[in-house]
């Protein structure tokens, strides 16, 4: 070991003791069962219909709430390419200033502003429309991690879409390329790997998250997030939710390679 | 119809406040090679931006084949441009840059074949179709760029210092290889520049702006021979100049010695500006020449000699094929037609640049 790499000593002692341990202990718990017999049932068990419809809906919403971070990130990304310095400053500013607080809170805050005597219904009465009863639905628990993951799209679309020269732009329009042909056949394929980092920071924890349907959805949804969590502290089957788990991560992994390998820059590794 | 393609009239443009063109008028014929010749920030850019639909102006406006073209947006004006940058399209390859206006256009495949053929050929750049844009040099880069502008048939074809990030070797070859091109397609060049040289060696006519405001149009001979003002003198090419006051026609009193000259019209004993060229003084024995001076610097510069002879408080700029030692007192001498004489600058917008 050479003199520079010692200095990441305290990162890879961290990294032992809160990832890879643990991590070994998962896979052994997957692999076993309660008498420590070795076994492969806790993995097929994601293939049980309650697990499967789970898992199902999880997709379903990483997916859902990943496209709606795309259609709001990339107009607002354009627009903040037309800014001056200030303006480009101060729109970070109010986008990442949410991340400064804690996103239980944030859910919290969310949850009231969505609840059936909330903010939004108050609105909605004041404008004579009917009220939305949104709270505890799939719905809120999407408007919830939009809101939580939507600034990671933003930011790495905006770092692919800045670094494009405006004269590419300007060249294109000179060529007769309308608005929408500017964005489709310029702005849109040199902003992959952004929009591919983009999708990984939203897809991923979108997918695994169980917080945010906790106190989103009142517990009436059940994304694998929340199954897994149910296992290791209500049922305390350590065992069925490693195996569990160990799926999950898989499919991650999986969805991971599989935009990485779209990805022309492989601009992801610089983050991931 | 007449043959002027384009026509500015009455042109303003600031930013931030800051007046950038003031009131401009021009008129560009069809087939000709115009340059907009001055420093950085002298408007010339941002004019060639307003006839390409990149800016709006804030007053006046722009008349293209008698049309008022001043609110349509850049992809709608049969005009393109080369830019600065190249600005080539980093994501597609070198054919695909070029048949980019043409697919929009819904030109037929074969048509474009054709096209991406003939313009590669057009500027020496057969068999590189297929290679992506970061894989050429500057200079092929630019070339891509011109074929990608040119294939598209525009009236107008607006250069923006197209070669002003490439050598200097490599810019002169690609100066003949522009007026080659300009020849072949036909088309009207407008292009901007801040190379004097570069100027005088395309243009047809040479349009020399300052701060906004233009400050003299014509051949390139008739600017470096005869600058309107000691701004267009200083700038296009290097030149004495010198205050003088006209005793009468052809008579000018420069540094208390009267010189022959040819020019008419001035009132007497006006203040004016006399701009000699370098090139136009001749050094002879003491006491032979208009005046006497002890020359203080020569410098060999391959193809003549450049000599500053102080004659009291002004040193005069020689150019000469013939040495002078350090030291020594010699005579000037000029022959009344390359003698300029200049109105003096009514505002300080003509005002000379001085060398720092």
């Amino acid at each position: 070991m050479n003199k520079r790499s010692l200095w990441s000593g305290p990162y890879i002692l961290w990294m032992i003791g809160f990832t890879v341990i643990p991590f070994c202990m998962i896979l052994h718990y997957a692999l076993t069962d309660r008498d420590g017999a070795f076994t492969f049932r806790n993995l097929l068990a994601m293939f049980e219909p309650v697990h499967l419809k789970a898992m199902t809906v999880s997709v379903e919403v990483a997916f859902f709430c990943t496209v709606i971070c795309i259609l709001l990130a990339y107009p607002l990304v354009i627009a903040m390419k037309r800014l001056g310095l200030f303006g480009k400053s101060y729109t970070i500013l109010v986008l990442i200033l949410p991340m400064w607080i804690n996103f239980i809170l944030r859910l919290l805050a969310l949850q009231m502003i969505l609840s059936n005597n909330g903010v939004l219904n108050h609105i909605f009465s004041i404008l004579g429309l009917p009220p939305h009863e949104l709270a505890n639905t799939r719905t809120a628990m999407m408007i919830g991690i939009v809101y939580d993951y939507l600034p990671y799209m933003i930011v790495s679309i905006y770092n692919s879409v800045a670094d494009i020269d405006d004269d590419i732009i300007e060249a294109a329009r000179d060529l007769g390329a309308g608005s929408l042909t500017v964005f489709f056949r310029i702005i849109l394929p040199l902003s992959v790997p952004g929009l591919l980092s983009g999708i990984v920071m939203v897809f991923v924890p979108s997918m695994t998250s169980f917080v945010t349907a906790n106190i989103m959805a009142g517990g009436k949804i059940q994304l694998i997030g929340n199954i897994i969590e149910q296992e290791f502290i209500t049922t305390m089957d350590w065992h069925l939710g490693s195996g569990l788990s160990v799926i999950l991560m898989i499919f991650v992994l999986l969805s991971m390679a599989f935009t990485s390998r779209n990805d022309p820059d492989y601009g992801m590794s610089k983050i991931w | 119809m007449s043959d002027v393609i384009l026509r500015l009239d009455g042109i303003s443009k600031s930013f931030d406040g800051k007046q950038v063109i003031n009131r401009l008028d021009l008129e560009i014929k069809k087939n000709e090679f115009v340059t907009l010749l001055g420093p950085s920030g002298c408007g010339k850019s941002t004019t060639l931006r307003i006839i390409g639909g990149f800016e709006k102006p804030d007053e006046g406006c722009v008349i293209f084949e008698g049309k008022d073209i001043t609110a349509l947006p850049p992809d709608k004006r049969h005009i393109n441009t080369v830019f600065q940058k190249y600005s080539l399209f980093p994501h597609m390859n070198v054919e695909d840059n070029i048949a980019f206006g043409l697919k929009l256009k819904k030109k037929s495949r074969s048509y474009i074949k054709d096209k991406i053929e003939y313009a590669l050929g057009l500027v020496n750049m057969d068999g590189y179709g297929k290679r992506m844009p970061m894989s050429l040099s500057g200079g092929q880069q630019q070339r891509v760029a011109i074929a990608r502008a040119i294939v598209n048939e525009p009236q107008i074809l607006l250069l923006d210092e197209p070669l002003g990030a490439l050598d200097l070797k490599l810019r002169q070859k690609m100066q003949l290889e522009l007026i080659k091109i300009k020849k072949e397609v036909g088309i009207t060049f407008v292009y901007v520049t801040h190379d004097q040289e570069e100027a005088l060696t395309m243009s047809d006519r040479i349009i020399v702006m300052n701060k906004g405001i233009i400050q003299q149009m014509g051949s390139s001979k008739s600017i470096y021979d005869e600058p309107q003002n000691a701004f267009v003198a200083d700038f296009i090419g290097e030149s004495n100049i010198i205050d003088g006051i006209m005793k009468r026609d052809c008579l000018v009193n420069i540094q208390g010695v009267d010189f022959e000259c040819v020019d008419v019209g001035f009132g007497k004993l006006e203040p004016v500006d006399v701009v000699i060229r370098p090139e136009d003084l001749t050094i002879v024995k003491r006491g032979e020449g208009y005046l006497d001076g002890t020359v203080i610097s020569e410098v060999f510069k391959g193809a003549f000699y450049e000599i500053v002879v102080k004659v009291s408080d002004y040193e005069w700029l020689i150019q000469s094929v013939n040495p002078a030692a350090v030291g020594s007192i010699v005579g000037l001498t000029i022959i009344p037609d390359n003698i300029q004489i200049m109105h003096k600058p009514i505002s300080e917008d003509a005002e000379v640049i001085k060398d720092e």
